[in-house]
């Protein structure tokens, strides 16, 4: 039998199609809003897939600096990576430059990690937010391949179809008329991002269990926890 | 050509060939809404008890926060239904229907076994297309019995059974919990536990929990039970002021009347023919 298969060149026989699936949506949703002196940036704690959960306490949000700070939803396994990889740069960053990178510098070497990947991407909605050299509140969005968009406010992952459109009307008072944006206030931010997750949790069942909220000033960063209903 | 008195009714089996070649053209069927969905039964001392969820959800949204899955069937029967929506509902009806002209034709209360191999036949003549995963519960004068039946139109007659996808989750406490004439409370707690089960483990099953006991007294629907999910809090206030929506355009046009007739109408025999 051995000798039958090797006389067969693989060139000769049929194609074989070889399904290997490398990516899959554990949901997650992120949300964050800039002001003139801080951001808040906030992730459900949702991880799932299909119609499991496999967890009801994981945050979305890393650390990156001490003023800056990513949110990442998608494939977790690639959320993982990118931020191991990322974090690898920063160190190497720091021991070369006896310095922390600054919130533009990161955005930009995020775009350039992701382009690199161009063609086997990792599957990750990122949101980058943090203090840029004068201290205002920044928010970065990306797509999958490192397109990059400095906004004010910015929604990803499983529930952006429901909370994005909330954002554009309550910030940016989009498809209103004689209505004058409000000020961006941090009562003001942290109560849109309450509200968009308590609505979001009760149509999208990718989104649920709790929310982090993070905000980052110049005093530092703080964290604060909600819970939402977990069915 | 085919005349009008050519074309019968009944099933069209050349509408298969067409809907396969429409959908390798870029035409596929419109989708139908089939939820995720935890369903149970157990039967306890002196009847039955069935429960449901109440979420109904298309692909990963949720279209009711509180749709009901327990269907009527008899006066001593009730169905959970789990799967495509409109079929369902539809043949839950057909079933009431079928049920009652039975029980009218007989003089006498309609057995459990008998809905179930109505509804097993019917599912089977469509051969899984109508998508019905069901938990049928009655009583009758031979006691009291819990079918599960499948799209396809199998069955099986248990003590205790889940279905949709919460199954696992639901089945899970039963094989903890469950045992043989169990009092009503500690049934409808067990019901209550396994699709609270679904509820909070299945993303396709959750808000509150409905539960229908059926002795030989008769059946008492609870809906809802239990409020398992309470909803959220809103911080803020978010009522737009009149004049927001911006009106593109107004045209008011005067409606001109070209003419007026009065019609009479007599009174019509009624059809008997």
């Amino acid at each position: 039998m051995a000798t039958e298969v090797m006389e067969v060149g693989d060139y000769m026989r049929d194609p074989r199609k070889h399904h290997f699936s490398p990516y899959m949506d554990n949901g997650g949703t992120t949300v964050a809003i800039a002001g003139d002196d801080f951001v808040m940036v906030a992730s459900d704690l949702r991880l799932s897939r299909g119609f499991n959960i496999f967890s009801r306490e994981q945050s979305k949000i890393f650390g990156l600096t001490p003023k800056t700070m990513l949110a990442s939803t998608g494939c977790w396994a690639d959320v993982l990576t990118l931020n191991k990889v990322l974090q690898a740069r920063l160190t190497m960053y720091s021991h070369e430059h006896h310095d922390v990178m600054s919130t533009t510098a990161v955005a930009q070497l995020l775009s350039t990690m992701l382009y690199w990947r161009r063609f086997f991407p990792y599957y990750v909605s990122n949101i980058l937010v943090g203090l840029d050299e004068e201290g205002k509140g920044v928010v970065y969005h990306y797509d999958p391949v490192g397109h990059m968009e400095k906004l004010t406010y910015s929604a990803a992952g499983a529930s952006v179809s429901q909370i994005q459109p909330l954002l554009d009307n309550q910030i940016d008072a989009l498809n209103m008329k004689n209505v004058t944006p409000p000020k961006m206030t941090k009562e003001l931010a942290h109560q849109l991002i309450h509200d968009a997750f308590i609505s979001a949790a009760e149509r999208d069942i990718n989104t649920g269990d709790g929310v982090i909220i993070h905000t980052i000033t110049k005093e530092g960063t703080s964290e604060e926890k909600i819970k939402l209903r977990r069915d | 050509m085919d005349s009008l008195e050519d074309i019968h009714t009944g099933f069209q089996f050349s509408n298969f060939a067409r809907n396969e070649t429409l959908v390798a053209k870029g035409f596929p069927m419109p989708k139908s809404r089939k939820t995720g969905t935890t369903i149970a039964g157990v039967v306890f001392k002196d009847g039955v008890v069935l429960g449901a969820d109440t979420r109904a959800t298309e692909g990963d949204i949720i279209a009711d926060k509180n749709c009901s899955k327990i269907h009527y069937l008899q006066p001593n029967m009730y169905c959970c239904g789990a799967g495509t929506a409109a079929d369902l509902v539809m043949t839950t009806q057909l079933m009431a229907s079928q049920l009652e002209l039975h029980r009218l034709n007989t003089g006498r209360q309609v057995p459990v076994v008998a809905a179930n191999r109505m509804l097993k036949q019917m599912l089977f003549r469509y051969q899984g297309y109508i998508g019905a995963a069901l938990v049928l519960g009655g009583v009758d004068k031979h006691g009291s019995h819990i079918y599960s039946i499948h799209p396809h139109g199998s069955t099986d007659r248990l003590p205790y059974t889940t279905m949709g996808s919460g199954s696992l989750a639901a089945m899970s406490v039963f094989e903890v919990h469950w045992k043989p004439d169990l009092e009503l409370e500690e049934a409808k707690q067990l019901v209550r536990d396994a699709i609270a089960g679904g509820i909070f483990n299945d993303l396709g099953s959750g808000s509150n929990v409905d539960l229908c006991i059926i002795t030989k007294d008769g059946a008492t629907m609870l809906r809802p039970y239990d409020v398992a999910n309470v909803k959220g809090q809103r911080q803020g206030k978010y009522i737009y002021k009149t004049g927001t929506t911006d009106i593109l355009s107004t045209s008011v046009r005067p409606i001109q009347i070209v003419s007026e007739t009065v019609r009479k109408v007599g009174e019509e025999e009624m059809e008997t023919a």
